[in-house]
């Protein structure tokens, strides 16, 4: 019940949203030239990581729009929304895993 | 180890009970071993203790962060059934169920296994076709099965709204007679008591915080406590699998998500079965203290916080009322969340991985706790012979490349 | 003992009381009165019932401890009947007339209980005992079990559904206060006067928290006067909202709060259509906890015994009810807090005797006190056995120093203090790790949380002053993080008491027999000793191995004292041991609440298509599919089910039929790139799909498995409606706004979701034609100018409308989609132009035959998720020439094996037989268990048009045996041959939809 701050409706409640997992995971662009474990690999291997996930969100119940979040997945403390396309944030800025969250 | 029973408990109340002796001991850890266990849950321990004891491999160590069985073993609603749908998953779940019906007896220690049967509410008629091709897979597969009308339900379980006026009527159900509870503290007491006895060196408070790798072979970790070197290492770390493998450089086909649930006040016994229920999404048994134990579906997101969504809850607590009218007035009183790994077909993964020496256990996703004897027992297996036994050979990593999934998640719909 | 007691009985004035009104009710049977005003435990003690309940463990009689949440023995069964409430606390009812409440635990009755003979077994019962055997004989487990189960619980759920309403509500404001206290009221007015939008929220129906138990001043007010002028003031503040009777029971992330108001107390019967509970939903900017502290009990024999209780209760019962308690009391204490107990049964006449672990040099300011009012205070002395059979009657107290002396001294009643535990429940449930303050002997808020503050008693700070002084400064801080400029509220200083320090003591070890930490579970320190002793050395497993802190009351009275007393087992510290976990909710919240209105017919929202009135007028038989509600089948008067099909099927292909296809979803796609997005996402191209045309189209995941089906049409240049199934509507649109904007944004291409715009009516059958050109003039229906698979626009019944020429049947069919609000005199028209010809409504179940019969799938009955294009047999669909999402999927080791399993049609031997959906399929029949499975029944249906039954099927490798007899084997033995035929049983050519 943590809040997002859609880029084009403002701040909300995370029920309005929907998670798409991990994002910047780009389609191969020539899908027969991957054997089956680099393809099985951009299928379902992921990132998962115990402190920030840059990750998909679309506001389902308002815009209808997806952009990416960088979001600490302990915390649930989002440290950047940016719009799809463009750059994350620099890794620097993502804060380290506080481990008060175990 | 000191046996338990009725006699010796009346010897030991006579005295006062000053003489019990410690279920496990605390050791250091020492600087090797032959087979590190990273993560002290109940697979974890079931993992060692079958090592030990079908093995014979006693030179091992479970590494458990913070307390054992402080994970999803000691954090959820305890359901134990095998009735899953593909051939796969339904013999690996039998092995396990199997195990536990024998588990208190060979543990030494009462698990609290209670099979008074689990029931899977079917609310369409797509749901009544799934049911039937469950139930029928499951029988041709040695696993007892029947399929419930609403009336046979009624009967079972009075508190069940069977009303055709329902938003969502019960149309039918599975039920499988053998399918149960147990108390989930108890397994990893039980295991690591009977696991220490054999030998196994059992270290809490003791955080992995890397995984040490000598020309591409797995040699170790090291953890808050030291470097510990190891022939092998087994991680059964649930949640936490994707962070161990990305200190081995691995990533994983899982993901971490905050899965909740919650107890009402303890009320006098009023529920017989497990209940559960796909289409309104909650599972529900009452136990042994009076306490209704329901379990909600997972947060939507990538989590590690141990909590997740109010509304996650509101969800689960409006199915409960809606199947069950007449819990509507009884109390929540206490709510807790776990980190469960899920994969992609709601299927374990358990085998080798591209890592020797490294061995591999998750993706149990919301469904664990009934698996722990027979995920300890295949990863044993795996482990002592450096191949997957035929049991969990479907389960490998291997499925994702070739496509050779296992949908319980698409088929049977739960997964719990 | 429930005999009223001729000392105990309410004063004339009382601080909260209103003791002119008088209330009837009944306790375990027995009817007494109280006045407006009362809790239900103070009601009892007015009444001189000091045994309330049964321990559920041991069965020993237990009396009222507390005056709050912190409750562990004064449990009843509230009313009865449907709107009875079980397991609530005696100390947070507030009595109505007619109250009726029964212990949970009374046996036979509290003065007699049989299983009280379990008492005597007790000591064969230890922690965990249930682990250590139960064992053998393996066959009488089950017995065992149920045994063990059968002494489950505390009350009785009721026997009948909930009558009552409850709702939630949103709320956001500026700042939160929880806890309307001296220093929660003070944050509130400090915030409120700055203008802030403030919430504020009580547990209990009156506000002023611990002051309404004191009679102290407050500002040169007496502390109600100063609690009423302090609320007055909020009232008057038109952006503060008072929630009192409003326990707020959970924190999440970012400032998100829920607390539940009681409107009506538990067991009442309440008016018609209001709210019995309301569970608010609060989002702040700025959060206050001024949640206050629980006391603890101290630890010695028998400190169970009915008439023991916690030192604040007592002086609440004495000055907030003007109950008297006592005559000859004992108050043992081990800082200043329990001397304000022995002033308030001083003042209400009893004779008091004080025991107090610290040295007389630290009590010597009450020195003079007890000399004027003749209590006795013994320093240096612990209480280490309370005694008495039905009660206490007396304490054995322990001096230390010169010969260590032993006194007696008889009571009839202990008021206990061990010191105060602020309420952090909240601190905790936002990640807050509690920190133990040795000076305060208590755990105390550590590392401050973003946007938190604790103060007064919850922080740690238990003095009225500090109290009323945080509640200032943690005001204006908050003020100005919201950005609101605050001015000092009128200075409001009171006269700081000095107190002495706590000499903070958890457990004498030369006090023995049963002493009990968790009042509720009858957890011992024995137990925990026990628990230590065999190596549960982690708190949390001491904690679930004893059952410490599992009861309703969640530990708020003994957890602290208990991981003391395992700390001090441990030889650690009480950090090193730590707490265990805070677990919401503060205290219990009812079901009901929580699901508010989301119950019967509001679970879920109910989807109705624009006819639904005709197919209920015409007596449809309904079926759920996803949320919609769909016609699934119109039995005429006398047919069973069966008859009804048989007739809908045999009309729908011999005369005309219509179905009510509403439900299908709907994309309207339009844009320069749509066709490109559409190549990508269906495995057919659609690059030379001609305006007017419609052509069907397969989706797949990424992971190559069917996914959902439908079909497009080209409406004109760069617009195309899009169908999907039923269920899959919203999926599919939300899977290609998913790609487009994430993956390909730079596609032209625009998707809106048009189902409930249009609705959908087809027509079909070899009377389709004459049927709908009677009421569709514009359009040339010929075959020639109107083929199948295209699309025209044209008035339908005076309304217009978009007609696609599209079968589901196999049949001459015509899909008209209409506004919906229009849509029921374009049904009525056609359905009277089809008179002539017999027409038919059908539903789901005809709708399923009819398909079946041609073989055509349902995704999701004949797929599962793990079912491609070419297991389906439908290769013809899958482009060769491009590339398309799951394509790649469809190449891989498992997914292009052969002998998958492929969708086959089935012909029983008996041609009457229609097979059970969902059987398995075996090669051979006689295998023993576990048998080899090859496939299962997907579709099986009565076939009136042929003459026989029907079924669809996925079997391994099933294309290359068609002609193969396989078995069904069914689960209760029975196997019943078939043979695997095509998947196509009628019109193989498809001839007929083309007429």
């Amino acid at each position: 019940m943590f809040l997002i701050e859609c880029p084009w409706c403002g701040r909300r409640d995370q029920g309005e949203f929907s998670c798409g997992g991990e994002a910047h995971i780009v389609r191969p662009a020539s899908p027969d030239d991957l054997d089956d474990e680099s393809w099985a690999d951009y299928l379902f291997n992921r990132k998962n990581p115990k402190g920030v996930h840059l990750e998909q969100w679309v506001h389902i119940q308002g815009c209808g729009r997806w952009f990416n979040a960088a979001r600490n997945t302990v915390s649930n403390k989002i440290v950047s929304v940016y719009k799809v396309g463009e750059e994350p944030p620099h890794p620097e800025k993502r804060k380290p895993v506080p481990e008060s969250g175990q | 180890m000191q046996r338990f029973s009725a006699l010796r408990l009346l010897g030991h109340g006579l005295t006062g009970h000053k003489h019990w002796r410690q279920s496990w001991r605390h050791p250091e850890p020492k600087r090797e071993y032959d087979v590190v266990i990273v993560g002290g849950g109940g697979h974890g321990l079931a993992t060692a203790y079958y090592l030990a004891r079908e093995h014979g491999m006693t030179n091992i160590a479970v590494v458990e962060k913070g307390w054992i069985g402080g994970g999803n073993t000691g954090r959820n609603t305890t359901i134990v059934r095998s009735n899953y749908l593909w051939d796969e998953a339904a013999h690996l779940y039998e092995k396990s169920l199997k195990l536990w019906e024998g588990l208190s007896h060979e543990l030494n220690f009462n698990v609290m296994f209670s099979q008074r049967g689990v029931m899977n509410l079917a609310h369409s008629l797509q749901d009544v076709r799934d049911a039937e091709r469950r139930a029928n897979a499951n029988v041709l597969n040695g696993i007892d099965s029947e399929i419930l009308t609403p009336e046979q339900i009624r009967q079972k379980v009075p508190l069940i709204s069977i009303s055709p006026t329902a938003r969502y009527p019960v149309l039918g159900a599975t039920f499988q007679p053998r399918g149960g509870v147990a108390r989930h503290d108890a397994i990893t007491w039980g295991y690591a008591r009977a696991a220490d006895a054999l030998g196994v060196d059992i270290i809490q408070n003791c955080e992995v915080t890397g995984v040490l790798k000598e020309s591409g072979h797995v040699v170790g970790v090291e953890t808050t406590r030291g470097v510990i070197r190891a022939r092998k290492v087994g991680v059964v770390a649930a949640g936490h699998s994707s962070v161990i493998a990305q200190m081995a450089g691995l990533r994983l086909p899982i993901e971490s998500h905050p899965l909740q649930a919650f107890v009402s006040e303890p009320c006098k016994p009023a529920l017989d079965t497990v209940v559960m229920s796909n289409a309104v999404h909650a599972y529900i048994s009452q136990s042994d203290k009076g306490e209704f134990v329901v379990g909600a579906g997972i947060d939507g997101y990538n989590g590690y916080s141990q909590s997740g969504g109010y509304n996650v809850i509101e969800g689960a607590v409006a199915a409960i009322v809606e199947l069950f009218p007449t819990l509507s007035r009884i109390r929540l009183m206490r709510q807790w969340g776990g980190i469960v790994d899920v994969a992609p077909d709601a299927c374990p993964i358990i085998g080798l991985t591209p890592l020797k020496g490294l061995y591999i256990n998750c993706g149990w996703g919301t469904g664990g706790f009934k698996s722990t004897p027979g995920s300890g027992w295949v990863l044993a297996h795996t482990i002592a012979h450096n191949r997957p036994h035929e049991l969990n050979l479907p389960f490998t990593l291997e499925r994702f490349s070739s496509g050779a999934l296992i949908d319980e998640h698409g088929a049977a719909g739960v997964a719990h | 003992m429930s005999t009223p007691n001729a000392t105990t009985s309410h004063l004339q004035e009382g601080l909260t009381v209103n003791s002119s009104r008088r209330l009837n009710f009944k306790f375990n049977g027995r009817s007494y009165q109280g006045v407006v005003g009362d809790t239900l435990a103070s009601a009892l003690l007015a009444n001189g019932v000091i045994v309330v309940g049964r321990s559920f463990k041991y069965r020993r009689r237990r009396g009222i401890v507390s005056d709050g949440a912190e409750e562990p023995n004064a449990i009843v069964q509230l009313g009865s009947g449907a709107t009875t409430v079980p397991n609530i606390r005696a100390t947070q009812v507030m009595l109505y007339e007619g109250l009726e409440a029964t212990s949970v635990n009374k046996g036979y009755s509290l003065d007699f209980d049989l299983r009280a003979i379990i008492r005597l077994a007790g000591r064969f019962m230890p922690p965990g005992f249930y682990y250590k055997t139960f064992m053998s004989p393996k066959k009488l487990w089950p017995f065992y079990e149920r045994l063990i189960r059968l002494s489950a619980g505390l009350g009785e759920i009721p026997k009948s559904p909930d009558p009552d309403l409850y709702d939630s509500i949103n709320a956001h404001c500026d700042i939160l206060v929880v806890g309307g206290g001296i220093a929660g009221l003070s944050a509130a007015l400090t915030a409120g006067l700055a203008g802030a939008r403030v919430i504020i929220t009580e547990q209990q129906p009156l506000w002023g928290g611990a002051l309404l138990g004191r009679p102290e001043t407050v500002v040169g007010l007496s502390s109600k006067k100063w609690i009423e002028q302090v609320i007055d003031r909020l009232k008057g503040m038109k952006e503060v909202k008072l929630l009192p009777n409003c326990c707020l029971f959970g924190a999440y992330d970012h400032h998100f709060y829920t607390a539940c108001e009681t409107r009506y107390p538990p067991g009442i019967t309440i008016p018609e259509g209001e709210v019995r509970e309301r569970v608010w939903k609060i989002r702040a900017r700025q959060v206050i906890h001024a949640t206050g502290a629980i006391e603890r009990p101290l630890l010695y024999k028998n400190n169970d015994l009915p008439g023991i209780m916690l030192a604040g209760a007592v002086s609440a019962y004495i000055n907030r009810w003007d109950i008297t308690l006592s005559r000859h009391a004992v108050v043992f204490t081990n800082n200043d807090s329990g001397y304000r107990a022995a002033c308030d049964l001083v003042r209400s006449g009893a004779s008091v005797v004080v025991v107090d672990p610290r040295a007389a040099s630290e009590t010597n300011r009450y020195a003079k006190w007890s000399d004027q009012n003749r209590v006795e205070i013994l320093n240096q002395s612990w209480i280490t056995e309370a005694r008495g059979t039905l009660r206490v009657r007396s304490v054995i107290v322990k001096r230390s120093g010169e010969g260590n002396q032993q006194f007696e001294f008889t009571c009839d009643l202990l008021a206990v203090s061990g010191g105060w535990n602020p309420v952090l429940h909240l601190y905790a449930y936002s990640g807050g790790k509690p920190l133990f303050d040795e000076q305060r002997g208590c755990f105390v808020p550590n590392a401050k949380i973003e946007g938190q503050q604790q103060i007064g008693a919850a922080n740690g700070s238990f003095s009225l002053a500090a109290c009323l002084n945080e509640g200032v400064e943690a005001g204006i801080h908050a003020l100005f993080e919201c950005g609101y400029s605050a001015s000092v509220p009128e200075t409001t200083e009171i006269e700081s008491v000095e107190e002495q320090p706590i000499l903070p003591f958890w457990r004498l070890a030369e006090s023995g027999g049963e002493q009990f930490i968790d009042l509720q579970n009858d957890t011992k320190v024995a137990d925990i000793e026990l628990a230590v002793a065999e190596g549960y050395r982690s708190i949390e497993h001491i904690k679930r191995y004893t059952l410490l802190g599992f009861g309703t009351d969640q530990g708020k009275m003994g957890n602290i004292v208990g991981m003391a007393v395992a700390a001090g087992l441990l030889k650690q510290t009480i950090p090193e041991t730590g707490t265990t976990t805070f677990r919401p909710p503060y205290t219990p919240v009812t079901f009901g609440a929580i699901a508010g209105r989301h119950v019967g017919p509001l679970f879920d929202t109910v989807r109705k298509t624009a006819f639904h009135s005709w197919h209920c007028s015409h007596g449809a038989e309904f079926e759920d599919v996803g949320q919609w509600r769909r016609p699934w089948y119109y039995p005429r008067e006398g047919e069973t089910m069966q008859q009804a099909v048989n007739r809908e099927c045999l009309t729908a292909r011999n005369q005309v039929a219509m179905i009510d296809a509403s439900t299908l979803g709907k994309i309207d796609i339009q844009g320069p790139d749509a066709v490109t997005f559409l190549d990508r996402i269906y495995t057919n191209g659609w690059g030379n799909l001609k305006p007017g045309r419609c052509r069907y189209g397969l989706m797949l995941g990424e992971d190559g498995m069917v996914m959902d089906d439908g079909v497009t049409t080209c409406l004109g240049p760069n617009h195309y409606l899009m169908t999907t199934t039923t269920g899959g509507a919203a999926r599919v649109l939300g899977w290609m706004e998913r790609w487009l904007q994430t993956e390909w944004p730079e596609l032209k291409v625009y998707f809106t979701s048009v189902t409930d715009h249009w609705a959908t009516i087809s027509v079909s059958g070899p009377f389709a034609r004459k049927t709908f050109e009677q009421v569709c003039e514009q359009v040339d229906l010929s075959s020639a100018s109107f083929p199948f698979l295209s699309f025209r626009e044209g008035v339908v019944a005076g309304v217009p409308t978009r007609i696609f020429r599209i079968s589901f049947s196999g049949e001459l069919g015509f899909e008209i989609n209409v506004n919906a609000n229009a849509a029921q005199g374009v049904w009525d028209a056609i359905w009277e132009a089809g008179q002539e010809y017999g027409i038919t409504a059908y539903g789901t179940e005809t709708m399923h035959v009819l398909r079946a019969e041609k073989g055509f799938i349902i995704v999701g009955q004949d797929t599962d998720g793990s079912v491609t294009p070419i297991d389906l047999g439908m290769n013809w669909i899958v482009s060769k020439k491009k590339d398309f999402i799951g394509r790649r999927s469809l190449a891989r080791a498992d997914t292009k094996r052969e002998d998958r399993k492929q969708l086959v049609g089935l012909l029983t031997s008996d041609p009457a037989r229609v097979l059970p959906e969902g059987a398995q399929l075996v090669a051979n029949p006689d295998e023993p268990l576990p048998a080899t499975m090859i496939g299962h029944v997907t579709s099986s249906y009565w076939s009136e048009n042929i003459g026989r039954s029907i079924a669809l099927a996925l079997v391994r490798g099933g294309h290359q045996k068609e002609g193969q007899r396989i078995y069904v084997r069914n689960r209760d033995g029975e196997t019943i041959a078939v043979n695997i035929s095509s998947s196509v049983f009628f019109d193989p050519e498809g001839e007929r939809q083309n007429v």
